[in-house]
């Protein structure tokens, strides 16, 4: 049986009293929404870049403990990086939470984003830490219509 | 609908306590005797489906065993049984609602398909430019979606009563709303999100002095008392089988008077007509004219059995048993520091919405199922409820005859520690 604690670790539940970033940008270059429809979180995100470098992301919104501790721990890793690294890190922070429940993650490459790990053994939660992620993407590329996890 | 409200009196204690033993009640379900993450099962997640007894597990597999075939115009031995097993159980329904006739009684798969059904031919027959339909700001989306639908087709308005800070209908506003141009009244019997039972006896007899029907959506209201929709004066009545112990894809309409000679199908195909030809078809008679298809013979079959076995209980048992229940999680919920409940109507049935202070109800839900506790966090389907209040979601224990006192201890323990894990 997995420990509450595997999920709701310190820095998550930190992370969702006082989110980080947790503010509109002015000058955003990019922005998204996203939301699940099933649980009512909702996520906007701002992004500003300097060249193919991300200098700046904020998000409001509101939802669990988990979408938003994952919300604010994005906006926090992904500052310096570039357009590349943030994509190479959406698919290993992805492989971490919804890999194979049975095995222990892989957390090499996402760095402190490894609290996200116990995400994984349960399912029903996985969509809360992955929302933010899927809407960075949408923002990156540009799409106009709103992320949903459905 | 009938409150027991001296279910704290020691007569109404010691009177259940003869009459009704839990225990027992809990070995018909088979379903609650297993460990969920290690611990005990604690379903309380009734409102939004209710287990099955062995008595409608049983039905179901006996009559697939025995008795199965298609209904009606079958010629052969097992069609006719199946027949025969079909039609008792619009008989058992139209008793167990105390409608005047078989014919009142349509079986479709849910109260959504059933307030469709309405929604849909009152758009082709009453509701014209400029009309108004009424509902209340604490319908299921079932029972807002289909009206601004036919609203939206017909170029009709859709009307909204308000409810207050308790969740309550405001009655005073609500009667302004019923005008000349009203077509319907649609409200919800008891809500699933805030418990509320409303005084739909009132509301239908001033709807009825302006001449203006009613719809109730009933699915929460059946399963915790005794419905008489002719006591009621209900001009359409609609609920679910699988929130009254049956299966699920099958639910009731039911329509005084000629409503259901008015109405147009909803649906065609087979059974519902009475010739065809590529000229003409004529169809069939009011409930088989409703009832397109194939319908879901043996959930119907299954549903006779969920209504036997909740009247062989007895509505009045049931009804005070679960009043102790809800009375008793309320006032243990209400001494946990940073609870606050959402939904707290005078009359209410078995349903409790709360919040926890900076605790999202999704991080409740998961907390509470690890000690194997299952409540709905959510937004219960009713979205404008949630605005009302304020909030994204609710955290929602609803109860059924087979929960416990034991279970409401796991629940409150289970709360206290959502908040120690939040601390």
């Amino acid at each position: 049986m997995s420990d509450l604690r595997d999920l709701y670790q310190e820095v998550i539940l930190d992370h969702n009293k006082n989110p980080r970033n947790f503010r509109a940008m002015d000058d955003a270059d990019r922005k998204a929404d996203g939301f699940n429809p099933l649980c009512g979180d909702k996520v906007t995100l701002f992004v500003r870049l300097d060249g193919d470098v991300i200098a700046d992301v904020s998000f409001q919104g509101s939802g669990c403990a988990i979408s938003t501790a994952s919300a604010s721990m994005m906006t926090q890793v992904l500052v310096g990086k570039t357009l590349a690294q943030a994509e190479a890190l959406f698919d290993a922070f992805h492989d971490v939470v919804t890999g194979d429940p049975t095995h222990a993650a892989d957390t090499s490459a996402v760095g402190k984003l490894a609290v996200f790990a116990g995400v994984r053994e349960y399912p029903t939660r996985v969509k809360c830490a992955t929302l933010v992620w899927h809407t960075l993407k949408s923002a990156l590329k540009g799409e106009q219509d709103p992320v949903t996890t459905e | 609908m009938r409150v027991v409200s001296d279910a704290y009196s020691p007569d109404t204690l010691q009177e259940l306590r003869g009459r009704f033993d839990v225990d027992k009640i809990r070995e018909d379900f088979p379903i609650l005797d297993q460990q969920i993450h290690g611990k005990r099962l604690v379903y309380l997640d009734n409102a939004a489906s209710t287990q099955k007894p062995r008595a409608v597990i049983d039905a179901e597999t006996l009559f697939m065993a025995r008795d199965y075939a298609n209904i009606h115009r079958g010629v052969h031995e097992l069609s006719q049984r199946a027949t025969e097993a079909y039609e008792s159980v619009r008989g058992r329904v139209r008793r167990f609602i105390n409608a005047e006739h078989d014919r009142q009684i349509v079986f479709v798969r849910g109260t959504t398909e059933g307030i469709n059904l309405v929604a849909h031919g009152i758009g082709k027959t009453i509701l014209g430019p400029g009309d108004e339909i009424l509902i209340t700001h604490m319908e299921h989306h079932s029972n807002i979606v289909p009206w601004q639908m036919v609203c939206e087709e017909r170029g009709a308005k859709l009307r909204v009563a308000p409810i207050n800070e308790a969740g309550e209908l405001d009655l005073a506003e609500l009667e302004k709303l019923i005008t000349e141009r009203t077509r319907l009244v649609a409200l919800v019997h008891v809500s699933n999100a805030l418990g509320t039972i409303n005084p739909v006896e009132e509301i239908i007899r001033f709807a009825h002095e302006k001449g203006v029907p009613v719809l109730l959506d009933g699915a929460q209201a059946v399963a915790h008392a005794k419905v008489d929709v002719r006591a009621l004066g209900a001009d359409f009545y609609v609920f679910s089988s699988h929130k009254l112990y049956g299966p699920t894809g099958v639910g009731v309409l039911y329509a005084s008077g000629d409503w259901l000679d008015r109405l147009p199908p909803y649906q065609g195909g087979g059974d519902m007509i009475s010739s065809v030809s590529f000229e003409k078809t004529i169809y069939n008679k009011p409930p088989f004219k409703f009832e397109a298809g194939t319908p879901n013979i043996t959930g119907v079959v299954g549903f006779g059995a969920a209504i036997d076995y909740v009247e062989d209980i007895g509505f009045r048992t049931i009804e005070a048993y679960e009043r102790l229940l809800l009375n008793e999680a309320t006032e243990r919920l209400r001494e946990v520091d940073g609870v606050r409940l959402i939904g707290t109507a005078r009359e209410k049935a078995g349903v409790l919405s709360f919040v926890i202070d900076g605790v999202h109800p999704h991080d409740v839900g998961t907390i509470l199922d690890q000690d194997g506790i299952a409540i709905r966090a959510g937004h219960h389907c009713a979205q404008p409820v949630m605005e009302r209040f304020g909030v994204p979601a609710t955290a929602r224990a609803s109860f059924a005859f087979y929960n416990t006192r034991e279970e409401i201890d796991k629940l409150v323990r289970g709360v206290r520690k959502v908040r120690e894990v939040f601390a």
